[in-house]
């Protein structure tokens, strides 16, 4: 089963819940970081690093002598990454997506494949679960490519997982959010009950939906604002799987990067009931595969 | 004219509620909010809308399956996996990048090529003046191009209306929209948390910043939360030259005015409103001024 934690507003508590997950898990997991831009799920796990490799995305070279300024590459190109100005031909490789249609389509065979690095792939070990997570390139602009690579980089190594995964999820609900939540079998979306955290639980919800794997609500730091939160899952069938409360001394021990399920006692329960709740809209997801196992 | 951008680069340290308060406080000024993914400024300003207008960017293909010949040549080339099942083929839209790669092989002329609607974008009249924002439709790219367009748009209604400040709320992160919002701006503001997580972000946003040879300041918000993460902090912006524009307590005083939908300058003019103002006027302070040589140099 792959676990997907995202949310619409960020700081509602992805990694808090994702760390703690991670730890409370009945058996080792994947753990993944997918919140490319600004990962934080290894400052909690502090997973012991195996391996830290370069990701790349292929954008095209040029090659001057072959090239008769035909102009298939710049017709083509839907992202203005290839310019002709007079004779002159220039790439714009941050603009680059990394389709490859202008080499494909290129008459002349004068593109060839290059190289942009989009940043970088770490994996690990905490404790008996594996670690993984993509870290963007300051200054690069897009995450998708790089998310992408990670999950291609955890298909190359793990073959079929047996294992399940908890990805944690960027926030926001465009292309990044989407990338991340896209494989999951269960999406949790953890919220406040705020203005801003309702207003945002419901983007996520409409991003997701087309997704069509079961959704359902963690509410953090539950007691700090209103009830509109729960009233809005009651009326839109979202289940809520946990209530987690306002504590000083859960937001001390997340500020000081600890795993909340053993810094915190007193939350503990709250996690384990999460897991059963988790595994048990998972088996909603796959209801086939449980008849097979059956 | 002046742009000011907040940014944080972690999620929910109080981007918005403090440009919120800012934008009560300032005085001839554009709201802008930047966040065009998950906006939610416009939750406590209550703007009046007077205009929407859609953002068209970029194509969505779409295969006829009365012409498409099952010939697989769209389901070799697509990079991002975009296109499903063979009888017939099916693009899924949240995978599909817009490349048009699988339209100009299609030997059937069989994809439709369409422009995509991904969102709107709104003038709006707020109580603290005139507002520039917008909604990406859930799952939509181009969040950046949307952001520029909303930057111009900003620019023009300050020219028009002989506004001299700029202030926008910036989305999360460090990605195509952040770097859209940034890019060629005045002054970012960073607002931190004293956590692990705030720290390691703020270092990240704070690199991009000085990548675009921005002048940056930092905001420490809930900084009771731990007072060695907060120093930490601090010791960080005086070795990066970073001017400290100021510091808030934990309170659940900023929730409570977010529910009433009021900025905590409203909801609590003394007390943390006036926290806040103290920290406007020397963000103010700052930006009249110009930058030190040593804060130059670590620009670059």
């Amino acid at each position: 089963m792959i676990i997907a934690v995202a949310s619409g507003k960020g700081g509602t508590g992805k990694t808090t819940l994702t760390s703690s997950l991670v730890s409370v898990w009945p058996s080792p997991v994947v753990a993944v970081d997918l919140d490319v831009e600004e990962p934080n799920l290894h400052l909690f796990l502090q997973p012991e690093v195996d391996s830290e490799t370069s990701a790349y995305m292929e954008i095209p070279e040029i090659d001057d002598e072959r090239c008769n300024r035909c102009r298939a590459c710049t017709d083509i190109c839907q992202f203005k990454a290839i310019g002709i100005f007079g004779k002159v031909v220039m790439t714009f490789p941050e603009m680059c997506h990394g389709c490859g249609a202008c080499w494909t389509i290129c008459p002349e065979k004068a593109i060839t494949p290059g190289r942009r690095e989009l940043g970088h792939i770490v994996t690990g070990r905490f404790r008996t679960s594996d670690f993984a997570m993509g870290r963007l390139r300051v200054g690069e602009a897009m995450s998708p490519p790089l998310m992408r690579a990670v999950k291609h980089h955890l298909n190359s190594t793990h073959g079929q997982p047996s294992r399940d995964m908890i990805i944690d999820a960027p926030p926001g609900v465009s292309c990044p959010a989407i990338n991340a939540v896209m494989d999951a079998d269960v999406i949790v979306l953890v919220t406040e009950p705020t203005p801003f955290g309702l207003y945002d639980l419901a983007l996520a919800q409409k991003a997701f939906a087309p997704i069509g794997k079961p959704m359902g609500v963690v509410i953090n730091r539950a007691d700090i604002g209103t009830r509109e939160v729960h009233r809005h899952c009651e009326e839109t069938g979202l289940p809520i799987l946990a209530e987690i409360p306002y504590q000083r001394d859960i937001a001390e021990a997340y500020a000081r990067g600890q795993i909340i399920a053993e810094a915190v006692p007193s939350a503990r329960p709250l996690f384990d009931a999460l897991v059963e709740r988790i595994t048990a809209l998972g088996k909603t997801a796959n209801p086939s595969e449980e008849v097979c196992h059956a | 004219m002046r742009e000011i951008l907040i940014l944080s680069g972690k999620g929910g340290t109080g981007k918005t509620t403090l440009t919120a308060a800012f934008a009560h406080l300032a005085s001839n000024h554009v709201i802008c909010d930047l966040d065009v993914d998950a906006p939610d400024l416009h939750l406590i300003l209550q703007p009046d809308t007077h205009s929407v207008e859609p953002f068209e960017s970029g194509h969505e293909a779409i295969i006829r399956p009365e012409d498409c010949e099952r010939c697989g040549t769209c389901l070799d080339a697509c990079r991002y996996d975009a296109i499903q099942g063979e009888d017939p083929p099916v693009v899924n839209p949240l995978k599909c990048e817009g490349c048009k790669l699988c339209v100009a092989l299609c030997p059937a002329d069989a994809i439709t090529w369409s422009p995509n609607h991904c969102g709107d974008w709104y003038q709006s009249d707020s109580r603290f003046g005139p507002m520039v924002h917008a909604q990406l439709f859930p799952a939509e790219e181009n969040s950046g191009l949307l952001v520029a367009l909303l930057r111009k748009q900003a620019r023009a209604l300050a020219e028009a209306k002989g506004l001299d400040l700029i202030l926008s709320d910036g989305p999360p992160g460090i990605g195509c929209p952040v770097i859209a919002a940034l890019s060629g701006t005045d002054m970012a503001v960073i607002v931190t948390e004293p956590t692990v997580s705030g720290r390691h972000d703020l270092e990240r946003v704070l690199e991009l910043c000085h990548h675009f040879k921005i002048r940056t300041g930092v905001i420490i918000n809930k900084c009771d939360l731990n007072l060695d993460q907060a120093n930490a902090i601090k010791a960080y912006c005086q070795a990066h030259q970073l001017p400290l524009i100021g510091e808030l307590p934990h309170d659940r005083v900023f929730t409570e005015a977010m529910i009433q939908g009021q900025t905590v300058t409203e909801f609590q003019p003394e007390g943390a409103g006036a926290a806040v103002e103290a920290i406007w006027n020397n963000l103010l302070k700052l930006g009249a001024e110009p930058a030190p040589a040593e804060e130059l140099a670590a620009i670059g």
